[in-house]
């Protein structure tokens, strides 16, 4: 009988490259609710560490997807500290707005010193324009790889966000091949057949598995894409369907070596080396 | 799944069988549904059929549903759609009944129904009269991913608030809602009607914002019934949800399908 307590994915390692943390000036009073059941189901589910952003005051003080400089240092101070507190299974990605160009660099040099080990970008700025260039050059010259938040074919504009999707973040990809971007939350609603036709040749591009959408053929179809050497497993704000995923690449049948490489072994690939010390003697 | 979260081996009462119009949906027959019911636990399931949703008449899906169905009928329970709106709908609602309806389907959106729509409250009147519930979909997919021709929009919450209220026997499943929408109808109506509707659980979010969790503890876990959304979604959200509740919720328990697709004094009658 397996132990009551035995991690529901399994005892091998599990990276969540797609987390949320909020902190105090993020306008809900239960902020740290949702914290505590992050990590509450990351212990249940097996996550060994969240790779995490917070994104500004999450529409407090100024919009989610637009944050101001200064909601942004705040959002990656809590982050920061939190990442200090929870010792190595939480790792955090720098979220910058990149209008703040200047701000932005600086916020990535900052972060990288006390320890982030990616750079989030989200909805401020389409991915395809040029003002993306310095960060991405910047993040190249770290070894970082870039989370880009991905609405999977946008059809029109939406005022809350100026969205990008796998086609313009192919371009950006194109322009900076020794950066590894990770394409976000291929389950978070959208066409992601389309997405999986932007981006198939092109290798520096990762598909996180993250997001609320739990279609059928959407594994079938990333890894018919993609393969399972681009695949990153993630959760996003839904981390039943996080479990679900693993257990559904199960029944599909995905072999082990190539389930690790899912679960853990490509992240550990593309972020630098030395993030995941406690992964280091499981992959020698 | 803990085997204390939900009955024994529960019911999916959210499936269907059929293609989908507006993308591919993998292998969406029966005989799969059958391997993974078995595969996952589930000792059957409530069947409707996918294209109907979507045929002005969906008497010729009806037929084909029970067709579909006939070699399976221990496991699989036929829930055909029957269109209020369409002449002599009623003899259609008859026909099912005698034909081994657990339940009726109905999909306003996709009629054009407003939202008060005197058709629907009359089949709810009718379902509340046959024993049977209503079975009513707020969506089949994420709203960001439909396709141009897909225009019909969500259920509206006022919608089930409405066939609820106009139909006293009326026992209504609601699949596919999320947090928002189920608790705008449930604090919408009074307890004695809060008592004849059921939600299923497909779509409701886990950890780590809790919505599943949230609405066990302030609504009642005997409120929700196990969905998966077959073969729209992957059967392993709902389980995996479950999975994920806090401990607190360790006994929680989700209703039968089978009470709710029982008219209340016939079972004891049997």
């Amino acid at each position: 009988m397996t132990p009551a307590r035995a991690p529901l994915a399994g005892p091998e390692p599990l990276i969540d490259v797609h987390a949320h943390f909020l902190h105090p000036r993020t306008g809900r009073e239960d902020w740290e609710a949702p914290n505590a059941a992050r990590l509450r189901a990351g212990e249940r589910i097996g996550i060994t560490v969240h790779v995490a952003s917070t994104l500004g005051s999450w529409g407090f003080t100024s919009p989610t997807y637009f944050p101001s400089p200064r909601d942004i240092s705040v959002g990656n101070d809590a982050m920061l500290e939190l990442a200090a507190r929870e010792g190595g299974r939480v790792k955090i990605y720098a979220a910058v707005n990149p209008n703040d160009t200047m701000h932005a660099l600086a916020e990535i040099e900052r972060c990288v010193a006390r320890g982030a080990i990616g750079v989030k970008l989200a909805a401020s700025r389409r991915a395809d324009d040029p003002l993306l260039d310095p960060i991405c050059e910047l993040a190249g010259e770290h070894g970082l790889p870039i989370l880009h938040h991905i609405w999977q074919h946008r059809r029109r504009e939406w005022p809350a966000q100026e969205a990008s999707d796998g086609l313009e973040l192919g371009r950006l990809a194109a322009r900076h091949p020794r950066v590894a971007f990770i394409l976000a939350h291929i389950g978070g609603g959208g066409d992601y057949a389309h997405t999986f036709q932007a981006v198939k040749e092109l290798p520096n591009v990762y598909l996180d598995l993250s997001g609320s959408g739990v279609d059928r053929g959407m594994l079938d179809g990333a890894l018919e894409a993609v393969g399972p050497g681009r695949l990153l497993w993630g959760c996003d704000v839904t981390m039943e369907t996080g479990l679900a995923k693993l257990r559904a690449l199960d029944v599909i049948g995905l072999e082990r070596e190539k389930m690790r490489d899912v679960r853990w072994r490509n992240a550990a690939r593309i972020f630098p080396h030395g993030s995941f010390p406690m992964l280091e003697q499981v992959a020698a | 799944m803990s085997a204390d979260r939900t009955a024994t081996r529960p019911i999916d009462v959210n499936t269907l069988i059929g293609p989908y119009p507006y993308r591919y949906v993998p292998h969406p027959d029966p005989e799969v549904l059958v391997r993974v019911l078995e595969r996952e636990g589930l000792r059957g399931a409530w069947v409707g059929h996918l294209p109907s949703a979507f045929w002005r008449d969906p008497i010729p899906g009806n037929q084909a549903l029970f067709t579909a169905l006939a070699p399976w009928r221990d496991t699989l329970h036929p829930v055909p759609t029957v269109r209020p709106d369409w002449p002599r709908w009623e003899e259609e609602l008859r026909s099912c009944v005698d034909r081994g309806a657990v339940a009726v389907r109905a999909y306003p959106p996709q009629w054009g129904m407003a939202t008060h729509d005197p058709n629907l409250h009359g089949l709810a009147a009718a379902c509340g009269e046959a024993g049977i519930p209503l079975v009513l979909t707020v969506r089949f997919e994420d709203l960001r991913q439909r396709g141009n021709l897909d225009v019909a929009g969500d259920l509206d919450p006022a919608t089930v608030r409405g066939v609820v209220r106009s139909a006293r026997d009326a026992r209504v499943v609601v699949t596919a809602a999320g947090r928002e929408f189920i608790e705008f109808v449930h604090w919408g109506l009074t307890p004695e009607e809060r008592a004849r509707v059921w939600w299923d659980i497909s779509w409701i979010w886990g950890p780590p914002e809790d919505h599943l969790a949230h609405l066990f503890r302030t609504i009642g876990s005997e409120r929700f019934v196990y969905g998966t959304h077959w073969p729209m979604r992957l059967t392993q959200n709902p389980r995996a949800n479950l999975d994920l509740l806090p401990d607190d919720l360790a006994d929680a328990r989700l209703a039968d399908a089978d009470e709710i697709a029982t008219p209340r004094g016939v079972r004891n009658q049997a």
